[in-house]
């Protein structure tokens, strides 16, 4: 189904929300991750504003989607969209990795309203999701999974485990991203342990692939509806995405995975983000 | 079940799920192909599509685990103790423990009794790494009887637990009308100059030990230990005073286990004297249960030398 233009252009303003959460929290906190943050954007917003069937008001509403950030350290982008979303006061965002905060490092489910799971340890969140889609399907409901993992994240051989899982239990509920931003801590994601041809690899695995610009809100709602609408097997969409996106000295940046700007840095990924929406 | 039967409490375990099933409609078993030796296979035929078979993937089948529970489940998860408290560490810890998730992890061939398959496969560690953990529940239960109630009261039980079970045939040393409490040391028989604290196998073999013993006129508390944690400090720290000599026993190393678990609790409240019976700090080795026992100083006989050791200290 296309998507009309007036919806792209909300979740469009959306995504800048997000991105000046993003900004701002982590140079608030002055550590986390702003880089994978950044290059999730996308999924994230069309995920939590037109995709997914959830309440903010009633997080554990049991007929809701389940959303599951693999890649824990992407924490900013998850909690600018639960505050974007209203699961709780956006002030939260101030205390970011803060002594007492409800917003811990890594996502921690026992401290935030709307975190389904607590991760952090990459490689074990998709095995999760899969726990949580096979309860699903033993009970027949209608609620779907959706996951959300790293490029560098599936080196974890855990993954793969999980991924097997995934196809011999024809997890049709449950469709995975991968933020596939070309670079880990180590650098380029090809060069720290050889990782190309990643779609090929999940089809080997059994799931149904798709390869779209993880920037194209559009691209990632028609490609989300695609995988659920595939029957019998799991859905894995590979997101070409820019490590940093929307600020210009992040973008494609190994350097800015795990730095927050400083006061100016700030000031000027903020001056940049509104250009961006501005022109 | 009678006194004196043989039975692994694997066996009692697969047949505790079994019956299990029909009360807890949300019970839900995993396993890593090893169902025919943890006993989960029997579950697995009765009621298959609450049965799932994670292949050699002992990581994912925790993950996996940590999902179910998630959505509601009550997922127990069987596999060797050395891969699921081992190879798993880091899953048991950060995606069910960290995250309070419902799963019960039942480890069967824990320990030298898992004997021919040899060190490789014979968790003498895991007590130790799953009792570190924030928040996890650890139960040894002693034989048949104590491990179909253990099941039933950790199913009832909302939080992450480690179940300790062994592969050899054991003998029921619990009366019929035993009745198994989370947290709560039984005794096993009275005694005032010294407590032999025993968990799994080892409680047998402490009563063997306070038999021999009350021939010398030793009288020996006995204590089944079967939740090492939450510990029953007030268990230990009566034994402590009323007795003022401890001797544990396990079937695991003598670092971080039971005997490290008592000591850590009569150490800072009323020190007494302490010996450890357990692995002296080695891996195991192939042979037959009997025979490592006694290479490894699991018998009787050792708990004896123990208590003797620890009265000239008193
Ligand atoms: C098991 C584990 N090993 C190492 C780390 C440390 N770490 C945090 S982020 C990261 C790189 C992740 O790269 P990628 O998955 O590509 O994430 P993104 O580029 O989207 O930020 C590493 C190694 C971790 N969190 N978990
Ligand atoms: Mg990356």
């Amino acid at each position: 189904m296309e998507v009309d233009e007036k919806t792209i252009a909300v979740l469009e303003e959306k995504a800048w929300h997000l991105r000046e959460k993003i900004i701002r929290m982590i140079g608030a906190a002055g550590s986390g991750h702003p880089g994978g943050s950044l290059s999730a954007v996308e999924i994230v917003t069309a995920l939590y504003f037109h995709l997914m069937n959830h309440d903010p008001k009633n997080p554990d509403w049991p007929e809701r989607d389940r959303f599951v950030l693999c890649k824990g350290h992407a924490a900013p982008v998850l909690y600018a969209a639960l505050a974007e979303a209203g699961y709780f006061d956006p002030s939260e965002l101030d205390g970011l990795r803060k002594f007492g905060s409800i917003l811990q490092g890594h996502p921690d489910r026992k401290k935030t309203p709307g975190v389904e799971v607590s991760t952090g340890s990459l490689g074990q969140g998709l095995s999760i999701a899969n726990g949580i889609a096979l309860a699903g399907k033993l009970d027949g409901s209608d609620w779907r999974v959706f996951a959300l993992l790293g490029d560098g994240e599936i080196q974890e051989g855990q993954v793969w485990e999980a991924a097997m899982t995934a196809a011999h239990r024809s997890l049709d509920n449950l469709v995975a991203y991968v933020d596939n931003n070309n670079l880990q801590i180590d650098g380029d994601i090809r060069n720290v342990k050889g990782l190309d041809n990643i779609p090929a690899r999940w089809e080997a695995f059994g799931w149904h692939v798709q390869e779209i610009d993880g920037h194209d809100l559009a691209a990632i709602i028609e490609a989300t509806e695609k995988a659920l609408a595939t029957k019998g097997k799991p859905s894995v969409i590979v997101c070409r995405t820019v490590k940093g996106k929307g600020v210009s000295f992040m973008e494609n940046q190994a350097g800015w995975h795990g730095k927050a700007p400083n006061k100016e840095q700030v000031a000027e990924a903020l001056k940049q983000l509104a250009q961006r929406r501005d022109g | 079940m009678a006194k004196g039967d043989m039975i692994a409490t694997r066996e009692a375990y697969g047949k505790a799920l079994v019956s299990l099933a029909e009360e807890y409609k949300d019970l839900v078993v995993l396993d890593a192909d090893l169902s025919g030796s943890t006993k989960t296979a029997a579950f697995a035929e009765k009621y298959p599509e609450r049965f799932f078979e994670m292949g050699i993937a002992e990581q994912d089948m925790l993950g996996t685990a940590a999902g179910l529970a998630a959505a509601g489940k009550k997922p127990f998860a069987s596999t060797f103790a050395i891969f699921a408290s081992g190879r798993a560490w880091e899953q048991v810890r950060n995606s069910i423990a960290y995250a309070q998730f419902n799963v019960k992890i039942a480890a069967t061939h824990a320990g030298v009794t898992v004997g021919e398959d040899g060190a490789s496969h014979q968790a003498i560690e895991d007590i130790a790494l799953m009792r570190v953990i924030p928040g996890m529940t650890v139960v040894i239960p002693a034989d048949a009887v104590e491990t179909e109630q253990a099941v039933k009261a950790l199913l009832e039980y909302d939080g992450p637990a480690y179940l300790r079970l062994g592969r050899s045939k054991v003998p029921v040393v619990m009366d019929d009308d035993y009745q198994f409490q989370l947290g709560k040391a039984a005794t096993m028989r009275e005694g005032d100059a010294v407590t032999i604290i025993a968990c799994g196998i080892m409680v047998d073999a402490a009563l063997t030990a306070a038999e021999e013993l009350a021939g010398e006129g030793i009288s020996a508390r006995v204590l089944n230990m079967s939740t090492i944690k939450p510990l029953d400090e007030e268990a230990v720290l009566k034994a402590a005073k009323e007795t003022r000599a401890i001797v544990t026993c396990e079937e695991h190393s003598i670092i971080g286990g039971l005997g490290s678990a008592v000591a850590e609790c009569v150490v800072k409240s009323y020190p007494v004297p302490m010996r450890f019976v357990g692995v002296k700090d080695r891996f195991g080795q192939s042979g037959s249960p009997a025979e490592l026992v006694k290479e490894y100083g699991l018998t009787a006989g050792d708990i004896v030398r123990a208590v003797k050791e620890v009265l000239a200290a008193k």
